[in-house]
């Protein structure tokens, strides 16, 4: 995985998660809670300006059995796009 | 008149109130200033020492003090509920009616734990987070026999990081010394990647983990407990039995915070400046301790050392002067004891921009750290260290 993993085209974002300026495990955590209130099929953008996230939250997302949708270096932040698959 | 409302009773609310007192003793006894604490119980509870009920013959007798006996004479301590703060008026209203009006508002309110909200909790898990629920456990421990231990996470952020860990250390070395450490296989959940939050402190317990034959689950988040199977299951889709089960209970804020506006639901963590200690940009509210939603632990340590940066801006703002000397602005930092088990300790001391680098474990840090809790009655509340 890279800082600027290939994104799956348009994909229709259900929700947002916020998690800029919150560390590690913050943003994991905001994640986690989001997925929990989510449905299956659920897409959730993760906007963190935590350097951690960016592998804290593929591991826990291929662990968890969702998928990764995309990783992509922003402006002073990373998103990470996860589809909630169960 | 200025009045100074500090609500909560604890580490933060208790030493802030005294620094202020040693700040503004002038003005308070030339009736300027006044400080006040309003406390839910109006007893000092003392709650790193809850994991020693469970783990070191502590009692909680010893971990209550009268909150009036800790605190200066000048400073006036309201025994009560609080229900609302208004900030309309500012004032805080108590759940009794009544109501004080503030021109300085400290919430230093705390933490709460909430097993209600993990469905079987209660009747399932240990834990050490009350005085009841640490002699509880303690009377688990002394019936093990053999079988499995699962000690866990089931909600971040909790009160004292390290002590899931201390507890899993301490209770293999107790298995240990009774001789029964091979008929138990001990399990340890960890809600992240990692056993610990800050990578310095997990490169430091995972070896030790596995020294103790300990085995380490990540991303372990709890999500239900089978009473029936009796099985721990997590959002990750993992499942382990248990003979004795130790979770770490959720926590949240106050509740009155979510519903003054003062804290977003559903954690009720105030929006807490990392430096100046403002809640929410607002020029005359300050929060420190559990009740902040800062990136760091929840503990009394922190709260002990935001107190001064507390105290040095009410102080300026009633003074009408800009903040000065060297507790203008909190920097991270944070300090405590950290038990590895077999009689020994180590030290975590970090800060926003320093990650703690713990020293080899050894004698003396566990020695530390027993005093640290003897000692702490005459020395961190009244701000002698």
């Amino acid at each position: 995985m890279t800082d600027t993993a290939v994104t799956d085209g348009a994909v229709a974002i259900t929700r947002t998660v916020d998690a800029r300026g919150s560390y590690c495990p913050g943003p994991l955590m905001e994640l986690i809670r989001s997925i929990r209130e989510s449905q299956v099929g659920d897409v959730i953008a993760v906007y963190s300006s935590d350097k951690g996230s960016k592998t804290d939250i593929p591991k826990w997302i291929e662990k968890a059995g969702h998928r990764l949708v995309a990783l992509e270096a922003r402006d002073g932040y990373d998103e990470i796009i996860v589809e909630k698959m169960r | 008149m200025q009045r100074i409302l500090i609500l909560g009773g604890g580490v933060g609310g208790t030493l802030t109130a005294n620094l202020l007192v040693k700040k503004l003793r002038k003005r308070i006894d030339q009736g300027d200033v006044e400080i006040v604490v309003v406390d839910a119980t109006g007893q000092h509870v003392y709650q790193p020492g809850f994991m020693y009920i469970a783990m070191g013959g502590e009692r909680a007798a010893g971990l209550s003090r009268p909150e009036r006996s800790l605190l200066d004479k000048r400073v006036t301590l309201v025994v009560g509920e609080v229900a609302k703060v208004d900030e309309s008026t500012e004032t805080v209203l108590l759940t009794d009616g009544r109501a004080l009006t503030y021109t300085h508002l400290v919430l230093a309110t705390g933490s709460r734990i909430v097993p209600e909200s993990i469905e079987h909790f209660t009747d399932e898990a240990h834990h050490f987070y009350t005085a009841e629920a640490a002699a509880d456990l303690r009377l688990a421990l002394d019936t093990f026999r053999e079988g499995r231990i699962v000690i866990g996470i089931a909600g971040m952020p909790y009160k004292c990081p390290p002590a899931p860990l201390e507890v899993a250390f301490l209770i293999e070395s107790e298995l240990h010394d009774r001789g029964i450490r091979d008929a138990a296989e001990m399990h340890f959940c960890s809600p992240i990647g990692r056993a610990f939050t800050i990578e310095s402190v997990s490169e430091m317990a995972t070896p030790i983990l596995v020294g103790k034959g300990i085995e380490l689950h990540t991303f372990f988040n709890v999500e239900a407990i089978d009473p029936d199977r009796r099985v721990v299951q997590s959002l990750e889709g993992e499942e382990l039995p248990y003979d004795l089960l130790i979770l770490v209970p959720p926590h949240k804020g106050q509740q009155f915070l979510i519903d003054s506006g003062l804290a977003p639901a559903p954690g009720g963590w105030l929006p807490t400046d990392r430096h100046t200690l403002q809640v929410g940009g607002r020029s005359n509210v300050w929060a420190l301790g559990d009740a902040t939603d800062l990136p760091l632990s929840k503990a009394g340590s922190t709260a002990h050392f935001e107190a001064p940066v507390v105290a040095e801006r009410v102080a300026a703002d009633v003074e009408g002067r800009a903040p000065a000397g060297k507790h203008v602005d909190y920097e991270g930092k944070v300090m405590c004891f950290f038990e590895i088990g077999d009689g020994k300790g180590t030290l975590l001391q970090f800060d926003y921009d320093h990650p703690p680098r713990p020293p080899k474990p050894n004698q003396l840090w566990h020695l530390g750290k027993i005093v640290f809790n003897k000692t702490y009655w005459h020395t961190v509340p009244k701000g002698r260290v």
